[in-house]
């Protein structure tokens, strides 16, 4: 890698601050080690909570010392059931009676995912450059209001309508962002206070736009917009069986297009760089206040992303519930994902994939889908907590350890 | 070594205590409600589905009440009742298409929220049976059968009480979202208070509602119940003393404001608070119940049966599909006159005497 701007060095092995590749080599496979422990440990204790919530439990456990074997089988036939159906429902319906039926959950699995991705991006990228993006939510429903204002206000031939509609989600999540961003560079108001607020603003001026008649469906009173022309949706890739949209390969490219603007751009290494230390590369010539600015304006993009999805992918008209916590659970899937493009591609997957499963497994189990996210967020908490997972295994602490995610308050 | 021994004989002790509290079954599985009842072999395999909208089903409004209709249905018919929750809009079509997949023989879903997302199942899949609460479609679907209400009616009935009780002249209601379903209640509320206000020369003021813009207050949304408190809490302070929040769970919200203000009362909606939400017992003046449930279980039956039609069942007071709740613990409260004027009023609305009219009326 070379970079032009005179005052930096010419080559750079690492970031500053960094950890040498070798330690950080070790401690990448620590925390491989460590994110797949963390998801074994949600499983468990998910399976007690879904164990202690089974009425069939409940019952035989009143007569538990009478005869321990019913409980146990109870318990374990409850827990057996409802991973079953969770899996039946992510990933491959081994029961189901056509092809089509059996491969469905994977590609529900890939529909959840495709706007998670995109919005852990958003979040992991602002990671990487040392800003807390708490956001993505906000920036969702802006980039949901950019795409489906484009695509049932405007008459467009095919493919160009869809991706006018990408690109009025991307400018208006980017702008959104780029507030908070603005805000950071210009008067060192802390991102985290200001993309909360902005979160609130969106969400009401979401409401807002929907009690207009420039939103509002023709004929109804409540908030909900006119529905997308078809020549505005993302393609379905498998047919009318499936909800699988296009959108799952421009998340996948966008995963790609982070990692290379992340690790072999010129921005990127300034990003990280600020991320790293920004006093350190303000000495070394880096223009802080535009580097969290720009860091703001792509992450915010890749959020409008995702709310572009939701409009053109599945729902097709907008409404107050359209962003559906995602931007919430992007915070949780870069974390586990460790701000790592690729991590956060497989992060995405596997919440889509839980999003999916759970219900199915309500459906068909009874167990509450409220279930999901407490495993999720167990995930996040054994995550954010190596030091109680290695205890728990009995893992000896390895290198450098953990790559850290995200800096203080005061950073 | 000794940590151990103390242990196992603290663990057996218990066991000797425990063992005698809960006594095992016997091994022939005498135990109750195992068998699923006296269904018939094909009616067992019948599966009743049930989507709710982001309300959950324990909202102890109409997603509650629908369910309990589905689980009346397991009792008496030997069916099999499942349920699956939304969290938002975005879940309302991957979940009806999980009970698609699931082989069901009739998908009740609840709400007029899932319009869209129930006409679409129903089109891609025509030998599947809907059924969906609270919403009419223009043009009938012929494998949807809606469970609509003519809710206006009971709620006029409320606002001729609400009218007569109020101290300080002045009672209010709001809405989660501004649909048909909700505002409907809204219209027949305003306008029990003005025939109240004809009829005895009052000026009981309405706030919340505008019926002839088809305006008013909502909270926007049908799960956070503190918006429907901080609402309430407006309508305190301007002098409301009786609430009627149409908002599912959010009214919750309501009940705990008015609790805490004192002197206010709530009237429930969907179903009788004064049994579904006992702990604001004491605060219930009345409830406009619709007769869900039994609508639900009507349609499971007629599924079950392979009698389905897409023929909407409307509830009215006449068929006692929509009605009014009791006084509670206002009973000795409410002036001595007033259940028997109520009667004469529902007598009226039900010979047509009385007209009880709002835009979001059901079609026939």
């Amino acid at each position: 890698m070379s970079v032009t701007t005179d005052r930096i060095p010419e080559k750079t092995p690492d970031a500053p601050g960094e950890p040498t590749s070798a330690t950080r080599r070790r401690g990448w496979a620590g925390d491989v080690l460590i994110t797949v422990l963390s998801i074994v440990l949600a499983l468990v204790v998910g399976a007690v909570l879904i164990a202690v919530a089974d009425p069939r439990v409940q019952e035989t456990a009143s007569y538990f010392f009478a005869r321990p074997l019913d409980m146990l089988q109870a318990a374990g036939s409850s827990v057996a059931n409802a991973y079953a159906a969770l899996f039946k429902g992510a990933i491959f319906d081994y029961g189901a009676e056509t092809t089509t039926a059996a491969i469905r959950p994977i590609t529900e699995s890939l529909v959840f995912a495709s706007p998670l991705v995109v919005a852990g991006l958003a979040v992991g990228l602002a990671f990487r450059a040392g800003l807390f993006n708490i956001g993505a939510e906000g920036q969702i429903i802006l980039g949901a209001i950019g795409a489906a204002y484009v695509g049932f206000a405007w008459e467009l031939p095919l493919v160009v309508h869809m991706v006018l509609a990408l690109v009025a989600a991307m400018l208006l999540g980017g702008l959104w962002a780029g507030i908070a961003g603005f805000l950071k560079a210009r008067t060192g108001a802390h991102e985290v206070i200001t993309t909360i607020m902005l979160n609130y603003i969106a969400r009401f001026l979401l409401a807002f736009l929907l009690s207009t008649t420039a939103f509002q469906r023709p004929g109804r009173n409540d908030p909900i917009s006119p529905q997308v022309d078809s020549t505005a949706m993302l393609p379905q890739m498998l047919g009318s069986w499936s909800r699988l949209h296009l959108g799952l390969l421009v998340a996948i490219a966008a995963g790609f297009g982070v990692w290379w603007l992340l690790n072999r751009s010129t921005l990127g290494f300034k990003l990280r760089a600020v991320g790293a230390n920004p006093f350190a590369s303000r000495t070394a010539g880096i223009d802080v206040g535009w580097s969290t600015f720009a860091a703001m304006a792509i992450a915010g993009s890749l959020a409008g992303l995702a709310g572009a999805f939701q409009i053109i992918g599945t729902e097709r008209s907008l409404t107050g519930g359209v962003s559906a916590g995602i931007g919430f659970d992007a915070i949780t899937v870069a974390l586990l994902g460790r701000g790592n493009p690729f991590g956060i591609v497989l992060a995405g997957f596997l919440f889509g994939a839980l999003k999916a499963g759970g219900v199915t497994m309500q459906a068909r189990t009874g167990t509450p889908i409220d279930l999901v996210f407490v495993v999720q967020s167990l995930i996040v908490l054994f995550i954010a907590a190596p030091p109680l997972v290695r205890a728990i295994f009995r893992i000896r602490a390895q290198g450098a350890g953990s790559m850290q995610v995200s800096k203080g308050w005061n950073a | 070594m000794k940590k151990v021994v103390r242990a196992t004989a603290i663990a057996g002790a218990a066991a000797l205590a425990l063992a005698a509290c809960g006594q095992a079954p016997d091994e022939n599985g005498n135990t109750s409600g195992n068998g699923g009842g006296t269904g018939t072999e094909t009616a067992s395999n019948f599966q009743a589905c049930m989507v709710t909208d982001a309300g959950g089903v324990d909202d102890r409004s109409f997603n509650a009440s629908a369910w309990k209709g589905l689980q009346d249905a397991e009792k008496e018919l030997g069916v099999k009742a499942k349920y699956v929750e939304s969290n938002s809009e975005t879940d309302y079509a991957p979940n009806v298409q999980q009970m698609v997949a699931d082989d069901c023989g009739i998908i009740v879903t609840v709400g007029f929220l899932l319009g869209d997302a129930t006409k679409a199942a129903a089109e891609a899949n025509p030998d599947e049976k809907f059924a969906i609460v609270d919403f009419q479609y223009e043009q009938p679907v012929k494998n949807i059968s809606p469970l609509i209400f003519d809710t206006a009616q009971a709620a006029f009935l409320a606002g001729y009480v609400a009218a007569d009780t109020t101290k300080t002249g002045t009672v209010a209601t709001f809405g989660g979202i501004n649909i048909p379903t909700v505002s409907i209640f809204m219209d027949g509320f305003v306008d029990g208070v003005a025939y109240y206000n004809q009829a005895k020369g009052k000026q009981v003021k309405v706030l919340g509602w505008d019926k002839a813009k088809q305006n008013g207050s909502f909270t926007g949304d049908f799960n956070d119940q503190n918006k429907g408190k901080n609402l309430t809490n407006t309508f305190i302070q301007q002098g409301a003393d009786i609430v009627m929040p149409v908002a599912g769970p959010v009214g919750l919200g309501a009940a705990a404001a008015a609790q805490e203000a004192g002197d206010v009362m709530i009237i429930g909606v969907d179903s009788d608070w004064y049994e579904s939400a006992p702990q604001y017992k004491s605060i219930v003046l009345t409830s406009v119940v619709k007769e869900i449930d039994n609508s639900v279980l009507d349609v499971t039956k007629s599924a079950a049966e392979d009698k389905f039609t897409n023929e909407p069942y409307v509830g009215t007071l006449e068929n006692e599909g929509v009605s009014i709740a009791g006084f509670g613990d206002f009973e000795s409260q409410v002036s001595p006159s007033l259940q028997q004027e109520v009667d004469d009023l529902k007598a009226k609305i039900i010979s047509g005497e009385v007209k009880v009219e709002s835009p979001s009326s059901p079609k026939s």
